[in-house]
């Protein structure tokens, strides 16, 4: 054999420690934990590039796009730490400030400032600046209740083995310590709308608006549908530099969190081998014993962890027969759906926004457009109705305020994240002539406050459910890999009996967003996922514990 | 449409005389607001306050209007103490708790007029004064902005006032109010204050601020007056004894971690509550809290040494019982003084503690554990804050 071919017949019988599936931030997290455990370990991934929805993206000449994920803050600071991120390249920004911009030519400014917020709070309504004190220690309680549990494994209920025990121990003494009343406070707040629950403290309609958006992004509810007011938690529990609740900016964009956990990845030893689609995960005699990839090739492992959704982890890319009913039937039933599009803009310069001026430190945040929650539940009629929102909630930042690596100077870039946006429209495939109807209601309704911003507009693209499922993956688009309601939470999470990270197959592992503590650019699933793996094969654990708050 | 308010910080109506006065340009923020920290010296404005005469702008205390027919009933229900004996014309300082008797805020209630009250707070508290008057027939008024208002503190302020031509001044009890014409309009003073000496606070129009600073100023220049900072005034309550929301407990609702608030009782202003009132705020925990015992017990200490016992633990042996919420070296008192919150069972007066003080010279950290002993009444308490007529210095 000539000594290329003989290399080529050494890799194809190569057999890897462990493969994982899908080099988003959750692939790569996992992966450099068990590589830094020893473990010889290939990661794959079905694009030509890396980061799965973590990505920088260069699709107009000299402009990055965050064109998934735009904004930091649930990224684990543990993690952060311990694969030395910032080493790797990775600076995280953050920012301030907001505006929701009302129809009467009004805005609400989500100062920084806290003084600042409460005054712009009570020029819309003075009673609803003091009943904001009073928010922000009901959120914060909730998010101090979670936030231990973000890098744990969620215990299972049914087990009896000493470490179910306690951590099941540990979460009732958790829940033990909100008190009587704080307990009754948890099972309203972990069930109810957002909309509710703004509806207790706040009378002023932008104020709700404003706030409701983190209940409602990348979730297929309306604001008044129960269990919104969770996913406002976590959007709050997050945070940069130990500030509880803050976003930032990824300098170079999102695509800098996968670059960095890749770097950390190789510097452990591990490979990542792009155009590497996985078609199958190989099961022989009840065990996982590598993937099969969409071109032919096989490449084995004992360890195969999926970091795809667990639709796809189950429908796709696993033989059903080689999986208990019971697991088919719940990958079928995981609630996944799509509800959200994305536009990203390259810029020729910053535009205006009508009554705001252009210095105004509110501009470092994001904007919204939807003033009221009626209007936000209307926008949500029309996802049920199976089309885009005709008058859609918007959130909209430009980057390129705090990071200068995105675009040219005096150039910007936009990233809007825009809901409701369904996965088919009225049943069938998005058109062509779908996707410029989608894009022209955004840019209008943002022209409608910003007179010039149509003007500046070089490059626009528009992704809808449809894109993000074909491009990255996530079935639907769904921006969390399954909804963050109640019934997949915690030990639900995928579902019952799953929750902490093995698949029903003997060496088959979940790390992706499917997973608990749920989705956003958190890292934790991965990290959490690879302690169970190291702990399986008996090896010292390398991943780090939570950091504590108090 | 309401109109845009790019202002980033709020001035008060005093803030040009604030402003040419502050020598050393130390400012702070202050409910949004901006406050000199300090004018020109912390100890020449503190002493100014114990030996003449010292002005604090007050104007971005929280103040809310109550009016109507159920106005004296609603106060009633909403704070702990019997507002029916405070006749018009008087003032009282009070708390407010929620409904499991943890205190909220304190504050004082001025009683302008039959019907007519104000409350002066430390934080905003409309929504829960709103929730409170569910039922009531009275009209809640966010004031804060609408009337401006100086502390002038110190035993030559009667006679400051005698000198503005306010006759009669010196005849004003403690926390009584009584008005006098000024500039065609009228200047509220009361007999209050946060510095526990003799002293007063002036409640005016913000169109006639300056004005009546400059005529106070004029009137005061042979008496040494001189403005004073939050970081004088901050030494002055601790002398007095007077515990400030934010620093010596934690406001109810703001409180996020269970257990962290207090009762009137943990805060040593049992006094405050009135349980002979049939209904307020709190009372049925209170009650309960009164027969079974509190947790906690709020302390003045007096601690051994001349080292301020800043954020100290407090101990009884080795074992650790409570810690300090603030504390200082009294200049006037010549004593070192702590709040501290400890376990109830140490709180008896006379109880012998031990604080862990650290304390640093230039970079070098010291250890000290300072004898303590919980104290009965207030370190520094002269007669001239109660005497009626006020004396003249």
């Amino acid at each position: 054999m000539a000594p290329a071919d003989c290399l080529e017949w050494l890799n194809f019988m190569k057999k890897y420690d462990a493969i994982i599936i899908g080099a988003g931030h959750n692939g790569l997290t996992n992966a450099a934990y068990l590589a830094k455990a020893g473990l010889d370990v290939l990661v794959l991934e079905k694009n030509s590039y890396i980061g799965g929805a973590t990505v920088s993206r260069e699709l107009y000449p000299n402009w990055k796009y965050s064109n998934c994920s735009y904004v930091c803050s649930l990224l684990r600071p543990e993690i952060i730490r311990d694969l030395e991120l910032p080493r790797h390249g990775l600076q995280v920004v953050p920012y301030g400030g907001g505006v929701t911009f009302k129809e009467n030519g009004d805005y609400y400014g989500n100062h920084a400032d806290h003084e600042r917020l409460l005054r712009e709070v009570a020029r819309h309504s003075k009673r609803d600046a003091s009943a904001y004190e009073r928010y922000e220690a009901d959120v914060m309680k909730q998010t101090r209740l979670i936030r231990p549990f973000l890098m744990r494994t969620p215990p299972d209920p049914t087990s009896l083995k000493p470490r179910n025990l306690k951590e099941l121990s540990l979460l009732a003494k958790s829940f033990g310590s909100m008190g009587e009343e704080g307990l009754a406070d948890t099972m309203r707040f972990w069930t109810m709308s957002i909309g509710d629950f703004l509806d207790e403290y706040f009378e002023s309609d932008v104020i709700k608006a404003h706030l409701a958006g983190s209940g409602i992004i990348g979730t297929a509810l309306g604001v008044y549908s129960p269990g919104t007011a969770y996913v406002l938690l976590h959007h709050y529990m997050g945070d940069v530099d130990g500030s509880v609740g803050a976003w930032g900016f990824a300098r170079g964009g999102m695509g800098a969190v996968s670059a960095a956990l890749s770097a950390s990845f190789q510097s452990f030893g591990g490979t990542i081998q792009c155009d590497a689609e996985a078609a199958q995960i190989i099961v022989k005699n009840g065990k996982a014993k590598g993937v099969a990839l969409a071109n032919g090739d096989e490449l084995y492992a004992d360890i195969v962890v999926s970091n795809l959704d667990p639709k796809r982890t189950f429908l796709k890319i696993m033989d059903e027969g080689d999986l208990p009913a019971d697991v088919v039937k719940k990958a079928k039933n995981f609630k996944i759906r799509g509800s959200s599009g994305k536009l990203n803009i390259a810029l020729d310069g910053l535009p205006t926004f009508t009554g705001l001026p252009k210095d105004s430190p509110l501009c470092l945040g994001e904007k919204h457009f939807s003033d009221s929650l009626p209007r936000m539940e209307r926008a949500y009629d029309d996802w049920k109705a199976e089309t885009w929102s005709k008058d859609p909630y918007l959130d909209m930042l430009i980057p390129t305020q705090v990071d200068p690596t995105m675009a040219p100077p005096g150039k910007h870039m936009m990233s809007v994240f825009v809901q409701y946006a369904p996965p088919k429209i009225n049943g069938g495939d998005w058109t062509a002539e779908d996707k410029a109807g989608f894009e022209k209601t955004v840019i209008d309704q943002i022209s409608n406050y910003s007179p010039d911003f149509k003007d500046l507009i070089l490059h626009c693209e528009t992704r809808t459910p449809q894109d993000i499922e074909n491009e990255v993956g996530l079935t639907e688009g769904n921006i969390f890999m399954g909804e963050l309601t109640f019934d997949q939470l915690l030990f639900n999470r995928p579902f019952p009996g799953y929750a902490q990270y093995r698949g029903p197959v003997k060496g088959m592992y979940m790390c992706s967003s499917g997973t608990h503590p749920g989705g956003g650019v958190m890292a934790a699933p991965g990290a959490n996922a690879a302690r169970e793996i190291l702990m399986d094969l008996k090896l010292t654990n390398t991943v780090p514990g939570g950091y504590d708050d108090d | 449409m309401i109109p845009h308010d790019e202002t980033m910080m709020l001035k008060t109506p005093f803030y040009s005389r604030c402003l040419a006065a502050c020598e050393i340009n130390m400012w702070e923020d202050w409910k949004g607001y901006t406050t000199p920290q300090a004018y020109t010296s912390v100890e020449q404005e503190y002493f100014a306050v114990r030996s003449n005469t010292g002005v604090f702008d007050i104007s971005p205390m929280i103040k809310y209007r109550f009016t109507g027919p159920d106005a004296g009933a609603y106060l009633n229900r909403l704070v702990t103490r019997d507002i029916r004996k405070i006749g018009v014309g008087r003032v009282a300082y009070t708390i407010w708790c929620d409904d499991n008797g943890q205190v909220m805020d304190d504050g004082t209630i001025f009683h302008l007029a039959e019907n007519d009250y104000r409350l002066c707070a430390y934080a905003r508290c409309l929504d829960w004064l709103m929730w409170s008057a569910e039922g009531f027939d009275v009209t809640i008024v966010d004031e804060t902005a609408d009337v401006a208002a100086l502390a002038v503190q110190g035993p030559t302020s009667c006679a400051i006032f005698k000198n503005m031509g306010f006759e009669g001044i010196e005849n004003l009890k403690p926390f009584g109010l009584t008005r006098f014409p000024f500039e065609g309009s009228e200047v509220m003073i009361s007999r209050t204050g946060f510095t526990g000496d003799l002293g007063y606070e002036i409640w005016v129009d913000p169109a006639l601020a300056e004005t009546f600073w400059d005529r106070l100023f004029e009137a005061g220049k042979h008496r040494e007056i001189r403005p004073i900072g939050g970081y004088a005034l901050d030494m002055l309550r601790t002398e007095a004894g007077f515990i400030q929301a934010g620093v010596d407990f934690i406001p109810a609702e703001e409180s996020i971690r269970t257990g962290r608030s207090r009762s009137p009782f943990e805060l040593g202003l049992g006094w405050l509550v009135s349980f002979d009132k049939p209904v307020f705020n709190g009372r049925k925990a209170l009650l309960k809290e009164k027969k079974e015992g509190s947790h906690y017990a709020f302390v003045y200490l007096d601690v051994e040494g001349n080292k301020p016992a800043e954020h100290a633990f407090i101990y009884d042996g080795n074992k650790e019982v409570g810690t300090v919420t603030t504390a200082a070296w009294c200049p006037t008192a010549k004593t070192n003084v702590a709040f501290a919150q400890v376990n109830a069972k140490y709180g008896k007066p006379g109880q012998e503690l031990v604080a862990e003080i650290y304390y640093e010279r230039e970079l070098k950290w010291t250890r000290v554990m300072a004898k303590c002993t919980v104290i009965e009444g207030v370190v520094f308490n002269p007669p001239r804050k109660r005497q009626t007529p006020a004396p003249d210095f």
